[in-house]
């Protein structure tokens, strides 16, 4: 439970004139459930992008699993366990969804992309009934919890679920929180990226907070959110 | 797997030919085109009949870059082309016949190929298009100024006396080995569309950076599809010399081959093997028809107003009309 399976050290970003993020240094341990939260514009989505190799940081470094990820592309940060979601669900839309669950699994080398084991991701999350039909023809939750499918393909050690709230209903947000729970259960480290503060609170074991792109608080969830810079940052002096 | 979670399943994907078993049907199918065509005997039909071939062979490969990843290819005659001045340059370099022709023309086609996706797969859209564009511009003016293969003024390549294969006429011969390489195209671009290379490049086509975070080096599948694309282009013009006995450049970097090796998937549809197919055999065959009862100059204006029509009604291609879930 306390080994590192990531470690941010110094991480930096910037896109012309403006820096997005500066000297971010996070620890997450294996099995841990991180909410990482912070105002629109606070560099939560720029750090996940960075971090699965979307973007290349400017300075600092990420190791994951002991290992530097420096220069690895992001299908070899997913390959080696770490899965993302994204903000807005971007399923395959040519693929049915049980194709979209065979991409990972043929490409992340870990298991055989057999029929099977896709039907298994999409029974746990509950979407083994649609496994023929289109993207298309799915509700804005299914749409989530296939992205939460196709991540958890990868058979993830460390999964970040962008936003994989927002915009859901109560109820929704309580089924994919279960889902989010029972990935967790299973032995996956979870960093969830949200602004529903109510699910960020249920799920996280420890909050880190980013305001302007820098790291003003890390700690148990009760501590941090009662910090007067945090809650300056969410509702203003 | 629950037996609930089964009996509630819509109805299941439909079972599928083999790759060994749709290479075998392709190649029994090109067998019976042969001999019907050698039944015909006629020269015309012949050189019809060869004429769309090379277009199957074109769209088919075009659409494996095209239509499998997404990526438009407007450079489609500069492999063509490639294709039939590696004939002209090796048959009489070497003296080799149309057969090691036609393998040299894969090797030079997947070259310029893997070459193009080296320099350009970083780009998307329109300007990876017009990249393509700028490649056929840049070969055609290379061919132009190569006095070895005829420059401007084009080169003749005669046929051999001799016809291989105990075929009645060259034409015969010319003709079945359309049908083979049509026939092999469409196995691989099959065979490719129902592999993990398939599933990654749809992939791909629809979301480059959700395929990379599902684990699909993206940039590697480009180059593989851009390498077998430009490698089956090359093949589809490498018998154009012997077609007309004369190559020139304005005719083998035309127009013509560019529009229709994109609006051949287009009207047939570019998310399965069928449609290019489909859509050569149709346009060609109404091109060829168009040039014996009309005239030739009226072809292009046919694939024009052909492809207007279907991209208003079908956008999907003749495929799309018969799958209406996708």
């Amino acid at each position: 439970m306390n080994d590192i399976v990531l470690r941010a050290e110094g991480v930096g970003k910037r896109f012309g004139g403006f820096t997005a993020l500066s000297g971010i240094d996070l620890e997450v341990r294996a099995g841990e459930r991180l909410g990482l939260i912070g105002p629109n514009g606070s560099g939560k989505s720029t750090f996940t992008n960075c971090l699965a190799g979307a973007f290349a940081s400017h300075d600092g470094t990420f190791t994951f699993k002991g290992e530097r990820l420096a220069g690895l592309k992001p299908h070899e940060r997913a390959r080696r366990g770490l899965a993302r979601t994204f903000q807005l669900p971007r399923p395959f839309r040519g693929l049915t969804v049980i194709e979209n669950i065979r991409v990972p699994l043929a490409y992340a080398g870990r298991e055989a992309a057999t029929e099977a084991r896709a039907m298994e991701c999409l029974e746990a999350v509950e979407l083994s009934a649609k496994a023929h039909r289109m993207p298309k023809e799915l509700t804005q939750v299914e749409l989530r919890r296939l992205e939460l499918a196709r991540a958890t393909a990868l058979r993830p050690e460390l999964l970040i679920a962008d936003e994989a709230m927002a915009g859901l209903s109560h109820a929704e947000v309580d089924q994919i929180l279960a889902l989010l729970f029972r990935l967790n259960a299973g032995g996956t480290t979870i960093i969830m990226i949200e602004h529903v503060m109510r699910a960020v609170t249920e799920f996280s074991q420890r909050l880190a907070v980013l305001v302007a792109g820098r790291k003003v608080a890390d700690g148990a969830p009760r501590e941090v959110l009662a910090l007067p810079e945090v809650e300056e940052a969410y509702l203003g002096r | 797997m629950s037996g609930a979670t089964l009996t509630a399943l819509p109805a299941a994907a439909p079972r599928r030919l083999g790759h060994a078993g749709f290479w075998l049907a392709t190649t029994v199918v090109a067998l019976l085109v042969i001999l019907a065509l050698r039944g015909l005997g006629s020269e015309y039909a012949y050189f019809a009949a060869t004429f769309v071939l090379q277009y199957v062979v074109l769209a088919t490969a075009w659409n494996i870059l095209g239509g499998y990843a997404g990526y438009v290819n407007f450079g489609a005659a500069a492999f063509f082309a490639a294709g039939a001045y590696t004939t002209v340059a090796i048959g009489k370099a070497l003296g080799l016949g149309l057969l090691p022709c036609i393998g040299f023309a894969a090797i030079v086609g997947g070259a310029l190929g893997l070459g193009t996706g080296v320099l350009t797969l970083r780009l998307r859209g329109a300007y990876f298009a017009i990249a393509t564009l700028c490649l056929a511009v840049v070969l055609q003016t290379l061919v132009v100024n190569w006095s070895f293969v005829g420059g401007s003024r084009g080169a003749y390549v005669l046929r051999p006396r001799e016809v291989p294969l105990g075929f009645d006429s060259y034409s015969g011969y010319l003709c079945a080995v359309a049908v083979v390489l049509a026939a092999a195209s469409v196995a691989v671009a099959r065979t490719i569309e129902k592999s993990r290379l398939g599933l990654g490049l749809a992939a791909l086509r629809d979301d480059e950076a959700a395929a990379e975070a599902a684990g699909v080096p993206t940039l590697r599948l480009k180059l593989v599809a851009t390498t077998i694309s430009g490698a089956m282009m090359a093949v589809a013009g490498a018998p154009l010399p012997y077609l007309g006995s004369y190559v020139e450049p304005n005719s083998a970097f035309g127009l013509a081959y560019a529009v229709n090796a994109i609006a051949m998937p287009l009207i047939g549809g570019t998310a399965s093997w069928a449609g290019p197919l489909i859509g050569a055999v149709l346009l060609a065959s109404l091109q060829q028809a168009a040039t014996v009862t009309i005239s030739s100059a009226a072809n292009l204006l046919i694939v024009g107003g052909v492809l207007v029509v279907f991209v208003c009604v079908a956008p999907h291609g003749i495929i799309g009309l018969f799958r209406g879930r996708r």
